[in-house]
C-alpha cells in the first residue's frame, strides 16, 4: 500500500511539473507582448522598457522560469502584476468560496446520487426507466443555465436566497449557507445524475455476482447483504466518477461563480487572465493541478480501503 | 459535460463485443423513437442555421439602442431585441449555426487525434501504450475552463481556438474508447490469424480493427457534439467568444444581465440549448440502446419482476413413485417444482418442469444430469436464491414439516445459513473479495446463533481447523484473493456448515477444483454429514461423485426427473435408456483417464452452465 501511495504520489509532482511548466512558457511564447498588456497601448517604449526590467522580463526566458520554479518549490508563486499582492495571499482569499460550492456540491451529489443509484438498481421498473431520463435530461442542461433559472426563481422572484455574492463561513455561517445554496445546487445537478447512473450501474452487476448469492445463502440481512457488501464492491467505480466529478465541478465553478457573483478562483482566473496577470493565473493552475492531484490520491486511499487487492500487494 | 463522455466511453465499451455493422443497426436505431424524434430535430435545426438570412433579415450583432429590450411578439422583433438592442431572433437562428459548427470542430479535433493515437496504442500496446495512457490521465485531470481562459488570455477572443483546444482536451475519451475497442478485438481468432498469414500491421488496422470501431466511435461523436455545444456557450457567456459571433452563450449572458427587467430573454436560448444538448446525447444513447439491445441479453431489455405463485391450484402433478401425501418428518419435500424464465419476445422458457424429490434426515441425495438439466435451478428453489426474473411454482415445497411457500421472505431468510446450508461451485467468485474470510464465517454464526464476536471468532477458527485448513489463525485474517482455490472452498464449506444446519445444499462443489483436492474435499463433505446428520442434496453431474457419497440418486433431464433410485440399485441396474447412457459415457471416460478414485470416473467434459 505503500508504495502504491508512493508511486501516485510521484505521478501527482510529475503532474504538477509538467502542467506548470507548460502552462509557464505558454503564457510566455505567445501572444503580445506582456508588458504592453499591462501598460496599455498608449505606453512610451521607454516605460515599457522599464516596467519589463521592474518585473524581471528582460531576464532570458528560460532564467525566467528557473527563477520562477525555484521560488514556487518554496511555495512563493510572485505577486500579482496589477496590485502586487503576492499570489498565494489572492489564492487563500479566493480559495474558500471555491471550495465551499465544489466541495458541498460533491457531497451532495455523492450522497444523493447513492441513495437514487441503490433504489434505482433494487428496485429496477418505473423508478429505474425515470432515474435514467431524467439523468439523461439533467446531464443535458449546462449547470450555469439551471444556475441562472435558479436565480431567476429563487432569489428574483421569490427573494428566498441571495442573488450574488458570498460570506465567509468565519463571518456567519447563516449566511454562508445561503450564500452557496444556490451555486451548490446548480454544481452538484449534473454530478448527482452521473454518479447516481454510476451506482446504479455498479450496483445491478454487483448484484448479479455469486459471492452475493452466497451471503444470501447465509441468511443475513437484506440490509448487510446491500449496504455492507454489495455496495462497497460497487463503490470503487463510482468513486472514480467522483474524482472526475471534481474536476468537472471545478471547471464549471468558474461559470458558475460568475453567474452568483462570487469572488471565488474562477472570478479571479477570469480576471487576470483577460488583464494579462501572468503570475496570478499561473498560480491559479498550479494550485488547480495540486487540488486534482490531492483529490485524486484521496480517491485511490479510499480504492485501497475498499479493494484489499490495491492495499495488499 | 466531460462526466458523461468519459462514462459514457466505459458503456460504449461494453457492446463492442456485439456491435453489428451497416443496415441492422440502422434499423434497430429506427425503433428508437426518442433517438429517431432527436435527430429529425438536429436535420432541422441544420436547416435552421443554414436559412437563417432568410429567416431573420438582422445582423445578430448589430445593436440599436432603440430598440434595447423591445418587447416580443412586434412585427419588427418577432421575439423582442435584448439588453443592447440586439434582435433575440436573429441571434437565436444564427446562434444555431455556430452551435453546430462548434459541434463539427470538436468532433474534427478529438477524433483526428483520439483515432489514430487510440488504434496505434491499443494494438502495439508497450511503452507507447504507457506514455498515452499517462498524457490522456493527465489531460483528463485538467479542468477545461480553465485551461481555455489560460489560453485564451494570451490570444484574445476566439471561439474557434477555444473549441480546438476544447477538443484536444476530450480526445482521450475517443483515445480510451478506440484503444479499449482495439484490445479486445486485438486478441479475436481472426486478427491472430491475419497476423499468422503475413498481413502488416497497418493493414491489420485498416481492414480488421477500423471497422470494429467505427460504430462506438459514431456514439461517442453524438456525445462529443453536445459537449461542444456546451462548452461553446459556457464560452460566450463568460464573454471569451468571439465577438462577431452570434451565440447562445452570449443570448444567456446579456439574459443573466437583465434578468431584473426582463427575465423573458432567458427562455428562448435555454430551450434551444438544452434542445440541442439533449438531442445529441439522446442520438448518442439510441445508438448505443440499438447495439445493446442487439446482443441477446435478455434482462437489459426488460425486468420482470419475481412472481412467485403459491402453489394453492396446483397444476396435475406428474405421477411419481414416490409422490409424497404427508411431508410428516421428512427433511425436505418437492412435489410438482416448476421454474422458468421470460424471454424477450413474451415467451417463457421452462427449466424446471415439475420436479418431485423428497430427502430424509441424515440422508444424501444426489441430484445428476447434465448441464442445463435444471439441476441447480431446483436447488436455488429450495433456497429460495433464484434470480429475479425467475418464476416458480410447486404443489409442495416444504422443509421440516413447515411450507416454505407460505413464508415470507423475511421467514424465508431465517432458515437460509441457520438451517439450511449453501455450498458453492465456484469458490472464488462465492467470497466476497472486500472483506476478510474471518469476518465472512463470523458475521452469519453472530447474526443466528447471537453469540458474540469473541465467541463467533473462536468457532470459525475451530471450523477453519474441523475443515482442514492447516494456519487458521493466517487464514482467518487473510483476504479471499490471499488463499487457493481448495482453501477457499474449505472456508466456503466451514460458512455453510458453521451454523449446524439440518439440510446442506451442495452445488457441484468439487467442479471448480483441482483433482487432487476434489477427493479431500468429498471425504471431508462426508464426515461432516457423517458427523452431524444432515440431509444433502448433491448437485453434480459426475457419477464417481454419486457413487462416493450419496444414498439415494435422481437423474435430471431437460428439467425433468427420468428416474430415482438407491444409489447400489442404480448402478446395479438402471431403468432408463437416459441413465444407462449416462453411465457408458461416465465409465468411458474412466478408461482414459485410468483413474484410481471414483471420481475420476466423471462426465469430464461437462461443466454446468444453466445457472
Amino acid at each position: 500500500m505503500l508504495m502504491f501511495i508512493l508511486r501516485r504520489l510521484a505521478s501527482g509532482l510529475v503532474l504538477m511539473f509538467v502542467i506548470s511548466t507548460a502552462t509557464f512558457f505558454l503564457l510566455n511564447l505567445t501572444g503580445q507582448d506582456p508588458v504592453r498588456q499591462v501598460l496599455g497601448p498608449v505606453a512610451s517604449a521607454e516605460q515599457v522598457e522599464a516596467k519589463r526590467q521592474q518585473l524581471g522580463l528582460d531576464e532570458p526566458l528560460i532564467t525566467q522560469y528557473f527563477q520562477w520554479l525555484g521560488s514556487a518549490v518554496r511555495g512563493d508563486l510572485g505577486r500579482s502584476w496589477f496590485t502586487n499582492q503576492p499570489v498565494g495571499e489572492l489564492l487563500s482569499q479566493t480559495l474558500p468560496p471555491t471550495l465551499s460550492m465544489v466541495i458541498g456540491s460533491l457531497i451532495l451529489a455523492a450522497c444523493f446520487g447513492t441513495l437514487i443509484g441503490v433504489t434505482a438498481a433494487l428496485r429496477r421498473g418505473r423508478l429505474d426507466r425515470g432515474l435514467q431520463v431524467a439523468s439523461t435530461l439533467v446531464q443535458a442542461i449546462p449547470g450555469f443555465l439551471v444556475a441562472l433559472v435558479l436565480a431567476l426563481v429563487f432569489a428574483v422572484q421569490l427573494r428566498l436566497l441571495p442573488a450574488t455574492g458570498f460570506t465567509a463561513f468565519s463571518d456567519s455561517p447563516g449566511k454562508w449557507l445561503a450564500s452557496i445554496t444556490l451555486p451548490v445546487i446548480a454544481l452538484a445537478l449534473g454530478s448527482l445524475a452521473s454518479i447516481a447512473l454510476q451506482v446504479r450501474g455498479s450496483m445491478i452487476d454487483v448484484m448479479q455476482q455469486d459471492f452475493v448469492r452466497t451471503l444470501r445463502s447465509r441468511g443475513l440481512p437484506e440490509r448487510s447483504v446491500v449496504v455492507k457488501h454489495a455496495l462497497r464492491s460497487a463503490a470503487g467505480p463510482s468513486l472514480t466518477t467522483v474524482s472526475l466529478m471534481f474536476i468537472v465541478a471545478i471547471s464549471s465553478s468558474v461559470i458558475i461563480e460568475k453567474v452568483f457573483n462570487i469572488p471565488g478562483i474562477g472570478t479571479q482566473a477570469n480576471n487576470s487572465a483577460s488583464r494579462g496577470d501572468l503570475p496570478v493565473v499561473l498560480g491559479i493552475v498550479l494550485v488547480t493541478v495540486v487540488l486534482v492531484v490531492v483529490v485524486n490520491l484521496l480517491v485511490d486511499l479510499a480504492q485501497g480501503w475498499i479493494n484489499p487487492k490495491v492495499r495488499v500487494s | 459535460m466531460t462526466d458523461n463522455l468519459v462514462t459514457g466511453t466505459r458503456k460504449s465499451l461494453e457492446v463492442v463485443g456485439s456491435a453489428p455493422q451497416g443496415d441492422k443497426l440502422i434499423k434497430k436505431f429506427l425503433r428508437e423513437p426518442a433517438a429517431v424524434i432527436s435527430l429529425v430535430f438536429l436535420a432541422l435545426l441544420g436547416v435552421v442555421a443554414i436559412l437563417a438570412p432568410l429567416i431573420s433579415s438582422y445582423d445578430p450583432t448589430a445593436t440599436r439602442l432603440a430598440d434595447v429590450l423591445a418587447p416580443p411578439f412586434t412585427p419588427e422583433h418577432p421575439l423582442g431585441a435584448d439588453g443592447v438592442g440586439r434582435d433575440v431572433l436573429a441571434n437565436l437562428v444564427y446562434g444555431a449555426q455556430t452551435s453546430l459548427s462548434s459541434a463539427a470542430i470538436v468532433i474534427a479535433v478529438s477524433l483526428l487525434i483520439g483515432v489514430p493515437t487510440g488504434l496505434l496504442a491499443g494494438y502495439r500496446q508497450g511503452w507507447i501504450d504507457g506514455v498515452s495512457m499517462w498524457i490522456s490521465g493527465a489531460l483528463l485531470s485538467l479542468p477545461a475552463i480553465v485551461v481555455l481562459l489560460v489560453v485564451l488570455a494570451r490570444v484574445g477572443r476566439s471561439t474557434s481556438l477555444a473549441l480546438v483546444v476544447f477538443g484536444i482536451l476530450i480526445a482521450p475519451s475517443v483515445f480510451l474508447l478506440i484503444r479499449g475497442s482495439v484490445r479486445a478485438v486485438r486478441e479475436e481468432l481472426y486478427v491472430d490469424a491475419a497476423r499468422v498469414s503475413g498481413l502488416s500491421d497497418m493493414r491489420i488496422m485498416v481492414r480488421h480493427i477500423l471497422p470494429v470501431v467505427i460504430t462506438p466511435t459514431i456514439i461517442q461523436a453524438a456525445l462529443l457534439a453536445g459537449a461542444g455545444i456546451g462548452i461553446e456557450a459556457g464560452i460566450a457567456f463568460l464573454g471569451l467568444g468571439s465577438s462577431d459571433k452570434a451565440s447562445w452563450g452570449l443570448m444567456l449572458n446579456d439574459a443573466s444581465q437583465n434578468i431584473f427587467n426582463a427575465p423573458w430573454l432567458l427562455l428562448w436560448p435555454s430551450v434551444a440549448l438544452v434542445l440541442t444538448v439533449m438531442a445529441c446525447t439522446l442520438v448518442g444513447n439510441g445508438f448505443r440502446d440499438a447495439l445493446a439491445n442487439y446482443g441477446s441479453s435478455a434482462d437489459r431489455t426488460k425486468t420482470v419482476k419475481a412472481a412467485k405463485r403459491t402453489g394453492s391450484t396446483p397444476e396435475p402433478a406428474r405421477p411419481l413413485e414416490m409422490a409424497p401425501v404427508d411431508p410428516g418428518d421428512t427433511l425436505l419435500v418437492i412435489n410438482d417444482l416448476r421454474v422458468s424464465y421470460p424471454r424477450p419476445n413474451g415467451e417463457t422458457s421452462d427449466v424446471v418442469k415439475g420436479v418431485s424429490l423428497r430427502v430424509e434426515r441424515g440422508q444424501i441425495l444426489g441430484l445428476v444430469g447434465e448441464s442445463g438439466s435444471g439441476k441447480s435451478q431446483t436447488a436455488f428453489s429450495v433456497l429460495g436464491l433464484l434470480p429475479g426474473q425467475a418464476e416458480m411454482t410447486a404443489g409442495t415445497l416444504s422443509f421440516a414439516g413447515a411450507d416454505l411457500l407460505r413464508m415470507t421472505p423475511k421467514e424465508r431468510n431465517r432458515l437460509r445459513g441457520a438451517r439450511i446450508g449453501y455450498i458453492p461451485q465456484e469458490p472464488m467468485s462465492n467470497l466476497d473479495p472486500a472483506f476478510r474470510i474471518g469476518s465472512q464465517l463470523t458475521e452469519p454464526m453472530q447474526h443466528h446463533l447471537g453469540i458474540s464476536a469473541k465467541a463467533a471468532k473462536d468457532e470459525a477458527l475451530k471450523l477453519l481447523a474441523r475443515v482442514g485448513i492447516p494456519d487458521p489463525e493466517r487464514v482467518f485474517k487473510s483476504y479471499p484473493h490471499q488463499v487457493s482455490g481448495g482453501m477457499a472452498q474449505r472456508v466456503l464449506i466451514a460458512g455453510a456448515v458453521s451454523c449446524n444446519p439440518e439440510l446442506l445444499i451442495a452445488d457441484e462443489p468439487t467442479t471448480a477444483l483441482d483433482v487432487t483436492v476434489q477427493a479431500d474435499v468429498l471425504d471431508l463433505i462426508r464426515s461432516l454429514q457423517a458427523e452431524r446428520g444432515m440431509g444433502v442434496v448433491l448437485v453434480t453431474h459426475n457419477f464417481g461423485v454419486v457413487a462416493d457419497l450419496c444414498d439415494q440418486v435422481a437423474v435430471m433431464r431437460n428439467g425433468e426427473i427420468v428416474e430415482v433410485a438407491a444409489v447400489n440399485d442404480l448402478f446395479a441396474n438402471p431403468r432408463e435408456e437416459y441413465t444407462r447412457l449416462l453411465l457408458d459415457s461416465a465409465l468411458d471416460s474412466t478408461s482414459n483417464t485410468a483413474g484410481d478414485h471414483p471420481i475420476d470416473r466423471g462426465l469430464t467434459a461437462e461443466t454446468e452452465g444453466a445457472r
